[in-house]
């Protein structure tokens, strides 16, 4: 193991620059990221709710933490309850089956919280959302501030929407 | 025993992938003796309208065949009250379908939580709304214990489910399992969908196995229409299909080693399996590869940039893992979580048929690649790999081989890759003339077999499909494994098993 960490320590790191700023997530309104800096400053903790996503979302959303995306360097980190969560990012079409318990995690959450919606199924366009299981949209539960698409979406579109939340200057 | 079960019987002319003959009340239950004396295995079980059908496997002559029961009178026998692994999926039946299984033990509805605003969905006539009823978890008597429930909302960025543990102490006396969460109604959505629109539905019915899935179904309607795509198609799907297991392996051994607190084996694996996703994102245009397979070949062709990117991860797994699996190894701290904890008794896994890693660490030889072959397996063969512990240890060790062995066949397979197009029409109309084709397919995804089934109505619209994930099989074996652990080592034999959630809910 120690080979293994001086080795590491004299490589290069994976760690790659932050995304370029988005313009499509320019038109979201600034408002919304006034809001979370004064309240929050540069630091933003997230509970991941999986509300009947197929998992593909999970992955990417994963991969935010590995050495190349390295989320936490934004000061944004997941956190294990929805009481320490600033941020919720919800996952899948809502199957009627977890509308409770999304619904619970919302309330458990303290303001200020901002909903996150994540990928084609959360956004309400994904390929369940007829089903008489689902509710089809996170927008449906509960009120959804900002929405990365994608089917997944791709750990740098999660991160380019993460990052615009918290602070302009942080994505240069 | 197939043989002396249906071996009179003629199968059906309109199925195919292998035979299907009927079944009556005595053969049905004999094939549920046979389940029990561990002559046969079961695939699959699921229903219909008017039947339910099961899938057998006899290990020692490496034969499948489906049976069918019809429904008589909205009722049809359990094969649970015999072989305890088709519980759930009986339960499951007849929250869709509203079909009566006469003898099965747990009649506790399993998917339906009682939300949907119909019951039995699949049914003829569906009934209006459901009542809820509160679901009473199997009671637990003796002295000292208690009960703590985790989830459906867990604790990581993981799909949702609940637990239900009773401890005496720290020790798990037992845990039970209750799933169906993720319930999204895919069988109902694939009814009526022409081919490509199912295709997509079937690609996301469990993420991590988007390729496995698509594959499964893609087999299972092309063995229903009697179409034969380009050798060409069937190189990249298997490529595909090797990538998808390489990947998954990787974040989860990574996993397995993070719950056990040693997170930098989670960092350098979560390293490799970025740099996967890059060359599968190279090779065939999105990280996951979803929608890549499709009824008829796959829907992009591999360009020489994928195949060097391809062959590029496979030099740097070659030079970089070994050194992991070595710091695995010898790093004592970890081997002390994982050697001995969430064994699996062999004598469960043969029974419960287990998939993949988890029956394999036990010493259950199956691998659908080897035991009932596909192409290109069939004359590219992968070997098998097998452990005999049963362990977090022992399911570690055998992905980490698979690891390697899908490395060495990739490498191959690169090299032999047969030129020519890779993908055909799928006729308007099926050749063959059946009226209502039917096929199925079993193919070996990185958490084990997933069975596909599918019925095709008039121009080619799906009127009935299944969907079999290998997690049905294996969350009950984690019930076992977990007992006499203590709660906190639970994570850690979870991701060692790391059964799929929306695959097993559908
Ligand atoms: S958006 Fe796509 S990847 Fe995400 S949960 Fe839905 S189907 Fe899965």
């Amino acid at each position: 193991m120690r080979r293994r960490l001086i080795k590491n320590l004299f490589s290069s790191p994976c760690t790659e620059a932050p995304p370029p700023r988005s313009a499509t997530l320019e038109e979201a309104g600034a408002a919304l990221r006034g809001a979370i800096a004064r309240s929050l400053g540069r630091s933003l903790a997230i509970r991941a709710v999986d509300s009947g996503s197929c998992n593909g979302c999970e992955l990417e959303i994963h991969a935010l933490s590995n050495a190349f995306y390295d989320i936490e360097r934004f000061g944004i980190r997941f956190v294990a309850s929805p009481r320490h969560a600033d941020v919720l990012l919800v996952t899948g079409p809502v199957t009627l089956n977890m509308r409770d318990a999304l619904e619970r995690t919302y309330q458990a959450t303290p303001a200020p919280k901002w909903i996150v919606a994540v990928g084609d199924c959360g956004a309400g366009c994904g390929v369940f959302a007829d089903s008489y299981a689902c509710v089809g949209a996170v927008a449906k539960v509960i009120p959804v501030d900002l929405t990365i698409r994608g089917c997944p979406p791709t750990p740098t579109d999660l991160l380019q929407g993460l990052c615009w939340l918290l602070d302009p200057a942080v994505v240069r | 025993m197939l043989q002396a079960l249906f071996g009179d019987r003629p199968a059906e002319a309109s199925h195919h992938g292998w035979p299907l003959v009927g079944a009556d009340a005595d053969s049905w239950r004999r094939t549920g003796e046979a389940l029990r004396e561990g002559k046969l295995d079961l695939l699959g079980l699921w229903g219909d309208t008017d039947a339910v059908t099961c899938v057998l496997h006899e290990p020692s002559t490496r034969r499948a065949l489906s049976a069918r029961l019809p429904v008589r009178a909205g009722k049809v026998p359990s094969l649970a009250q015999f072989h305890a692994p088709a519980s759930r999926l009986e339960r499951s039946i007849t929250d869709l379908f509203g079909i009566e299984i006469v003898g099965l033990p747990d009649s506790r509805p399993w998917l339906d939580h009682g939300r949907w605003p119909l019951r039995r969905p699949l049914a003829m006539s569906p009934e209006g709304i459901a009542a809820q009823r509160p679901y009473e978890f199997l009671p637990t008597v003796g002295p000292h214990l208690h009960q703590v429930p985790v989830g459906p909302v867990h604790a990581g960025v993981i799909e949702p489910g609940h637990f239900r543990f009773t401890a005496s102490g720290e020790t798990i006396v037992r845990l039970e399992e209750r799933l169906g969460y993720t319930h999204k109604g895919i069988e109902w959505l694939l009814r009526g969908k022409s081919l490509n629109e199912a295709a997509r539905i079937a690609a996301r019915a469990c993420g991590d196995s988007t390729v496995s899935y698509s594959l499964a179904f893609a087999r299972a309607v092309e063995a229903a229409l009697h179409l034969q795509i380009p050798p060409r198609a069937h190189w990249l799907r298997a490529t595909m299909a090797e990538l998808e297991r390489i990947a998954n392996h990787l974040g989860d051994i990574g996993g397995i080693c993070n719950d056990a607190a040693f997170s930098m084996m989670h960092a350098e694996c979560g390293i490799l399996r970025e740099h996967a996703l890059r060359a599968c994102a190279i090779a065939f245009g999105h990280r996951l590869m979803m929608d890549r397979i499709v009824p008829g070949g796959v829907t992009v062709d591999l360009q020489p940039a994928g195949c060097a990117a391809i062959l590029a991860l496979i030099r740097q797994l070659r030079r970089q893992f070994p050194e992991l699996v070595e710091l695995y190894d010898s790093t004592a701290s970890l081997q002390d979580r994982t050697v001995g904890s969430g064994s699996v008794p062999a004598a469960l896994a043969l029974q419960f048929a287990a998939p993949g890693y988890v029956g394999r660490a036990c010493g259950r030889a199956f691998d659908a690649r080897t035991c009932l072959p596909y192409p290109p397996y069939d004359v590219a063969p992968i070997e098998l790999v097998t452990c005999s512990e049963g362990d977090v240890d022992a399911r570690v060790r055998v992905r980490i081989l698979e690891i390697e062995r899908s490395c060495a066949w990739l490498q191959a397979a690169l090299a032999a890759l047969p030129p020519g197009p890779v993908r055909v029409p799928v006729d308007a109309e099926p050749q063959g003339g059946a009226e209502q084709p039917e096929g199925e397919a079993l193919v070996e995804g990185f958490r084990g077999d997933i069975l596909a089934a599918v019925r095709l109505g008039p121009q080619q619209r799906l009127e009935r499909c299944h969907l079999r994930d290998p997690s049905w099989f294996l969350w009950p074996l984690l019930e076992v494994a977990i007992e006499g652990n203590i709660i906190a080592d639970f994570p850690l034999c979870n991701k060692s098993f790391n059964c799929a959630y929306s695959g097993h809910d559908l």
